[in-house]
């Protein structure tokens, strides 16, 4: 706005020109208002109803929020599964994120062999989780797994409800650590070294410098990273799934959409609550993250 | 912007100083063992597949993991004849190579028009697009299936007739949720070119296009390189709406078609191991072969750069 009134020039634009910066927004637009946006109102709409997927949709009757009251009271999976996504994220939040700062923080001291290190570490980040799960079965698996054939155990990581949930969580935190750690990494980065100078010459321990200095002044990022974590952890899908298809210990809110569309039942008005509550969650999360990377602008 | 710059020599040098003598300088030698240890630790599951997808599975099952020996190729040409990669890996082409390059293109239209005029609704604009982005798949799932079942397109788009079941629909969706990341970043990026470059292009009478295609594209080159590799990656490895828009096995992309090497009632891990290296090989490639690029791109939408 500002600089329209100093570039008074060039935003003049002939006929032809504003056809063309209009296509320009509106073919994009369009798919991803037809794909995304349009999706997530329907979905918020058929929740409200009874459609078994097989009428018309004008047979569509309206139940309020029966859904929503099914699956609080009669669905059994449900509980289990926000359990799962909690646990989920307190594992990510905890544990994962935590390490993948810890990584950050190490790394970028430089010591020798630095690029090794960080190499090493966010290795795991280019492969898709569904085949992370496939190579962690070499671990886990009870006959031929190696933790198995070490300890002579006969658990099956993969199978047990007890311990599946855990056993998941182990190789998903691999990855996600390195992800953190590659995000920080850009973070620290960009904290000015005099601010570490000056913390050191008053006399500040290192982890005083880091935690009474470097940390604060990566506030943004860590709202990111906070936000991020958040939201891997309501989306996390592919791994449970190549597992066993997110059941026996291993529900999560995203499987059971998956399973009430996708499986033989195809409940559409109750799948469709069951995402609305997961947009619910997740709309909280992505309005911070808006808030924080649109700051600047 | 330093994208092209290499974040950790860079940083290494900067702050090697800073660092040095301080108070824990008496044991130095305890930073580099930790990392090495570190490290060793994240490599070691794809280290333990990438050598267990060489061993025969009539040995391993004797003598268990816990030994050494009954090296052999046979589980690769095995995994790529059982779970038919030559195939798979097609379908991957298919489907990703056109979805990065239009993710790219109609990204960089958005952007451009974002950062290059001042509309008012601009910044909604490309909320509009981040936060599409960050939504979960899943909960989209319902209404997308629906609307792919019930479109039909001409055979010659689409084999099963509707967009449920072909690859124009996968790309479609991929390409909806990728283009919001992809614009933001774009549009960071293009709001730091001068905007002098714009004005002197309007004297000499150039059209938007030719703004746009001389002079914004060419300068975005080092953005792009970054979000053509990371959005590869993504593409590639996506598995959920692979998994649940195409129905037929011989249409599935290479990461969703892992699971043909698993047996009904018995799995050959090595087997796995083998197909999971062969799935793996171009993500790798990627890694180390274009590995700044990767995380250039990875961090770039979360630090602006």
């Amino acid at each position: 706005m500002a600089s329209k009134r100093k570039y008074k020039g060039i935003d003049q634009l002939s006929t032809r020109d504003k056809v063309v910066v209009s296509l320009m927004v509106i073919v994009p637009t369009l798919i991803v208002l037809w794909l995304v946006w349009l999706p997530a109102i329907g979905s918020v709409l058929l929740s409200f109803t009874n459609w078994d997927g097989i009428g018309p949709l004008s047979g569509i009757k309206s139940v309020g929020l029966q859904n929503y009251r099914d699956i609080a009271t009669i669905y059994p999976p449900f509980w289990p599964a926000i359990q799962h996504n909690l646990i989920w994220l307190a594992v990510m939040f905890l544990v994962a994120t935590p390490l993948g700062m810890l990584f950050a923080v190490l790394v970028d001291r430089g010591v020798a062999g630095t690029r090794f290190y960080q190499t090493s570490i966010y290795l795991p980040v280019v492969l898709s989780l569904a085949l992370i799960g496939f190579i962690w079965q070499l671990i886990y698996s009870r006959d031929q797994g190696l933790i198995n054939a070490i300890t002579g155990g006969t658990t099956d990581w993969y199978g047990d409800p007890n311990v599946n949930l855990w056993a998941a969580l182990v190789a998903a935190s691999w990855r996600h650590a390195g992800y953190i750690m590659l995000l920080y990494l850009a973070g620290l980065k960009g904290v000015d070294p005099s601010l570490r100078e000056a913390a050191k010459i008053d006399g500040a321990s290192e982890s005083q410098t880091f935690f009474k200095v470097v940390f604060p002044v990566m506030r943004p990022i860590n709202i990111i990273v906070l936000v991020v974590t958040f939201i891997e952890s309501l989306r996390a899908f592919d791994l449970v799934w190549v597992i066993n298809k997110g059941r026996n210990g291993l529900e999560l809110i995203s499987t059971l959409v998956t399973q009430n569309v996708v499986g033989e039942a195809s409940r559409i008005g109750f799948g469709s609550a069951l995402a609305t509550i997961m947009l619910l969650i997740s709309s909280v999360l992505v309005f911070i993250y808006l808030r924080i990377a649109m700051k600047e602008d | 912007m330093s994208l092209a710059t290499d974040p950790v020599q860079e940083r290494s040098q900067a702050l090697l100083k800073p660092h040095e003598g301080g108070p824990q300088s008496g044991r130095r030698w305890l930073l580099p063992v930790m990392l090495t240890l570190i490290s060793l630790i994240w490599l070691f599951p794809l280290l333990l597949a990438l050598i267990n997808s060489f061993r025969d599975y009539a040995f391993t099952a004797k003598n268990g993991y816990v030994s050494w020996g009954g090296f052999t190729l046979d589980n690769y040409t095995n995994a790529w004849q059982q779970a038919d990669f030559g195939l798979h890996f097609t379908n991957s082409a298919i489907i990703t190579i056109p979805a990065v390059i239009l993710t790219l293109f109609l990204s960089c239209c958005v952007a451009f028009v974002v950062a290059r005029f001042s509309f008012k609704f601009n910044l909604a604009l490309l909320g509009f697009f981040l936060a599409a982005n960050l939504l979960p798949p899943q909960a989209l799932l319902i209404p997308v299936y629906r609307m792919f079942r019930a479109i039909e397109v001409p055979l010659w788009i689409s084999d099963s007739g509707t967009l449920l079941n072909s690859f124009v629909g996968l790309i479609l969706v991929n390409m909806a949720f990728q283009i919001g990341f992809c614009a933001f970043v774009l549009s960071n990026y293009m709001k730091a070119l001068p905007k002098e470059l714009y004005e002197s292009a309007v004297i000499d009478g150039a059209s938007v296009t030719r703004q746009f295609f001389q002079i914004t594209l060419p300068l975005c080159r080092p953005a792009l390189a970054a979000l053509a590799v990371l959005q590869t990656t993504w593409i590639y490895n996506e598995f959920f709406w692979a998994t649940v828009l195409l129905q037929q096995g011989d249409k599935f992309p290479v990461t969703s078609s892992l699971n043909n090497l698993r047996g009904q009632f018995f799995t050959d891990n090595n087997l796995v191991a083998a197909g999971s290296m062969i799935v793996a090989i171009p993500t790798l490639v990627i890694f180390f072969v274009l590995q700044r690029h990767f995380v250039a791109g990875l961090t770039l939408g979360a630090t602006k750069g």
